[in-house]
């Protein structure tokens, strides 16, 4: 099996790459150059094209990917890593024809071990599935993106991912407390430790949300986090967004931080009961699911002070979820609602941007009305807790010269998060997306140091190019980039 | 008053400059971690000051020099609180050194606390990372990096750190002849359980009725009594893993009290020295070498050196 497309046909020109006939000795059939696999692996689950890989490489192992990165530098090519392809930033679309390392086959959870509340696992364990393995063991890994049934921790690692409990258990970077890592000349490191307080830089905070270009997971030690022993979830149905998102605001004031506090427009909130049925109240014109946990009688506490807060600020409706089953129908309406826009729209540009939390009611207002302007409909679900929103613009792709609109739309909406004191992204990462808007929150020097950290872990600018850093700050030139391999890659 | 504070740091940028080895000096309670100052460094002082708290964001902008004691105060009269460590130094220093504090459990770790960073880079230029709101993704994660960096890639000059509410009580336990591991596994509300080889201390905060049950449940392990506060901690902090404290040598420590499911130990000697292996050594000297081409941040200062 040497470098045959899917129908088994010799490629000669492929196999002609010397890259490739390295990559072969390495990996056997567990290289790729047929046409419809680049093609897949070309995109992530974003809007933006345009990507172009090379050999796409399945390692199983922390040495075949060593052995991959060593193959990049003797050859001098570039090298992209990538999950589930879930992102959402464009950061895992090749540039210029790059090998491509897949390590979704790398999904063994190599040790869970209790005492030290940690479980080591390879990047390719989908998120959901470390926390389903855990459950019997009375744990779960906190973090849980919406896409948590298909992304993968080496993906989460990236991007720093959220999700809706990140409010009170934190981000990504919160729960990794080492990790191994391919590094960019192809040697294995450990970054961080299990120890409370590890010697010397904290390079393992640096590594986290380096879009794939500080090195390649090989293994992550996650914390693992007890289930707690009662969790209540709270539905309160509202006029409008601007009360869910004042009642956001109070419960915080009132010092208490629920594990999650989300919320849904009119629009969404419909396509969602319609699809999952859970009870959601179709006339409210908001909606704000809030989940408080702890013991039975301070989760109890915490529930009442939500629901008083939500009655002061016009909550229409109050429910509590009466087991376990009704919470979960509530949370698969949540986060299945990006599946539940097919009713109402083709596709959708899923946004990200994050204010203040006072900021939240009058930047929503303002997404709707940029949307208005430029002629789409927009879906708001977001993470009121923290501020984080995330507008969804509906779009017909076969409509001619609607992708313009989305991406003027959409970056008027990051202006109008960063003129509220708001920062790019809240944890979609910038990939190629906010790339250019980097230049709006930093100023030359905050990007030139940006730029060193990359080149301490990577100072031949091999690893996932031309993300993250806008154009005068990448080591990589992005137009020579987009010229790279149009010959037999092409 | 933002333009006085703005002054502030442009004139602290102007003491730092851009040539000769120089550092950073707060409070001075370790200065000594890392080791001793080349001898010709010049010691200046980050300006000091709260500039913005707001408890309905659960933020608060806070200059490197002003002292910890003074932003708890503040946050206090809101009812919240930061994840320093309450020693007596200044922010800046708690941030240089990124020692979590003795309650970690509960108040989280220091690192994790920064959403943004300003700091005076070795040109003499304020360098922004990070953003201000409570979750952010800005690019890549150069806060992390300066946090307990000693001063050696980066002068502290502003945070904006996250606040958290203060629970409603905190109360401190102690009691002989306890499994202190099943205390951690037990007290849900504990935010630290101490062991010193005999005495079992710990403090439950949070909801009465929580720290209540859970003392009740722990009155099954042994008898607990009120205390005061934690025990005397022996000078050096040792980091080792939440397991090994299970086998701790007291032969290398000398007397000891340990900080249970977190691996934090206060010993009377110090921790053998943990060098990173040669790959990782590689990449550190890589980032010092690109913020701090001449050497010229805290000279001297040792990371790896015990605590």
């Amino acid at each position: 099996m040497r470098a045959k497309d899917r129908r088994g046909a010799r490629h000669p020109q492929l196999a002609s790459d010397p890259v490739v006939h390295d990559l072969e000795a390495l990996l056997g059939d567990r290289v790729r150059v047929d046409g419809a696999e680049r093609s897949l692996l070309s995109r992530d689950a974003s809007v933006f094209s345009g990507g172009r890989a090379g050999p796409v490489c399945f390692p199983l192992s922390t040495e075949e990917v060593q052995g991959i990165v060593k193959i990049a530098a003797r050859h001098r090519r570039n090298v992209v890593a990538r999950g589930a392809g879930t992102g959402l930033a464009g950061a895992a679309i090749p540039l210029g024809a790059p090998i491509v390392v897949v390590t979704t086959r790398m999904n063994r959870i190599r040790s869970v071990e209790i005492e030290d509340r940690l479980a080591w696992v390879e990047p390719g364990v989908i998120n959901l599935d470390l926390s389903k393995q855990l459950r019997p063991l009375g744990f779960h890994y906190a973090p849980d993106p919406s896409s948590q049934q298909a992304c993968t921790i080496g993906g989460n690692i990236s991007t720093n991912s959220g999700g809706p409990h990140c409010l009170a258990y934190g981000v990504t970077s919160e729960h990794i407390l080492c990790l191994e890592v391919v590094g960019a000349d192809g040697e294995v490191m450990v970054l961080g430790g299990l120890d409370a307080e590890p010697a010397g830089l904290d390079l393992r905070g640096a590594f986290v949300g380096g879009e794939g270009m500080l090195g390649i997971v090989t293994a992550a030690a996650v914390r693992i986090t007890a289930n707690p022993p009662a969790v209540r979830t709270l539905l309160l149905g509202f006029s409008t967004p601007r009360e869910a998102a004042a009642t956001v605001s109070a419960v915080i004031a009132a010092g208490i931080v629920p594990a999650a506090m989300e919320v849904m427009d009119r629009e969404i909130t419909r396509a969602v009961e319609n699809f999952v049925h859970a009870g959601y109240p179709l006339d409210a014109g908001a909606v704000l699911l809030a989940e408080v946990d702890g013991t039975e009688q301070g989760s109890a506490i915490d529930a009442e002070v939500i629901a008083r807060i939500g009655k002061e600020h016009g909550a229409t409706s109050i429910r509590t979820a009466e087991d376990a089953e009704a919470r979960d129908r509530l949370w698969k309406g949540r986060k299945t609602a990006f599946g539940a826009i097919a009713q109402i729209a083709p596709a959708y540009y899923l946004h990200d941007t994050v204010v203040p939390r006072a900021a939240l009611a009058s930047v929503l207002e303002q997404v709707y009305a940029i949307a208005e302007r430029f002629g789409l409909l927009v879906v708001n679900v977001f993470h009121a807790g923290d501020g984080n929103l995330h507008p969804l613009l509906l779009f017909d792709p076969d409509e001619a010269g609607v992708l313009e609109r989305v991406h003027g739309a959409a970056a008027e909406i990051v202006r109008a998060s960063l003129a509220a004191g708001g920062a790019l992204s809240g944890e979609h990462g910038i990939g190629i997306e906010k790339q250019e808007f980097m230049s709006e929150m930093f100023g030359p020097d905050d990007l030139d140091h940006q730029a060193r950290l990359r080149r301490g872990f990577d100072p031949w600018c091999r690893l996932n190019p031309g993300k993250v850093l806008p154009s005068a700050h990448s080591c990589a030139d992005l137009s020579e980039l987009a010229r790279a391999g149009e010959g037999i890659w092409a | 008053m933002s333009v006085t504070v703005d002054r502030e740091l442009v004139s602290f940028c102007a003491e730092v400059g851009a040539t000769g080895p120089v550092a950073v000096r707060g409070a001075g309670t370790r200065f000594e971690v890392g080791g001793p100052l080349a001898p010709e460094t010049r010691v200046v002082a980050a300006p000091a000051g709260i500039r913005e708290y707001r408890p309905e964001e659960m933020t608060v902008t806070v200059l490197a020099g002003t002292p910890v004691a003074e932003l708890h105060a503040a946050l206090s009269a809101a009812g919240q609180r930061s994840a320093l460590a309450e020693r007596g130094g200044t922010v800046g220093g708690a941030l240089a050194l990124g020692e979590d504090d003795l309650r970690v459990l509960a108040r989280g770790k220091v690192r994790n606390s920064v959403l943004q960073l300003r700091y005076v880079s070795a040109d003499g230029v304020l360098v922004k990372v990070g953003a201000p709101t409570v979750k952010n993704v800005s690019g890549f994660d150069v806060g992390r990096l300066m946090v307990g960096a000693l001063g050696t890639l980066g002068l502290l000059a502003e945070a904006v750190l996250r606040t958290r509410p203060t629970p409603a009580v905190a109360r401190w336990w102690c009691g002989e002849g306890i499994d202190p591991c099943a205390v951690r596994d037990l007290a849900r509300s504990a935010s630290v359980v101490l062991f010193d080889g005999t005495t079992t201390t710990l403090q439950l905060e949070g909801h009465e009725v929580d720290v209540d049950a859970d003392l009740v449940a722990l009155g099954r392990l042994g008898a607990f009594r009120a205390c005061e506060g934690p025990p005397p901690l022996p000078p050096h902090r040792w980091s080792l893993r939440p397991s090994e404290l299970l086998r701790l040598d007291g032969h290398a420590t000398g007397s000891y009290v340990a900080s249970i499911g977190v691996g934090t130990v206060f010993a009377d000697r110090p921790q053998a020295r943990r060098e990173p292996p040669a790959a990782v050594r590689a990449v550190a000297a890589r980032l010092k070498a690109e913020f701090d081409p001449s050497g010229r941040l805290s000279p001297g200062r040792d990371l790896l050196a015990a605590h």
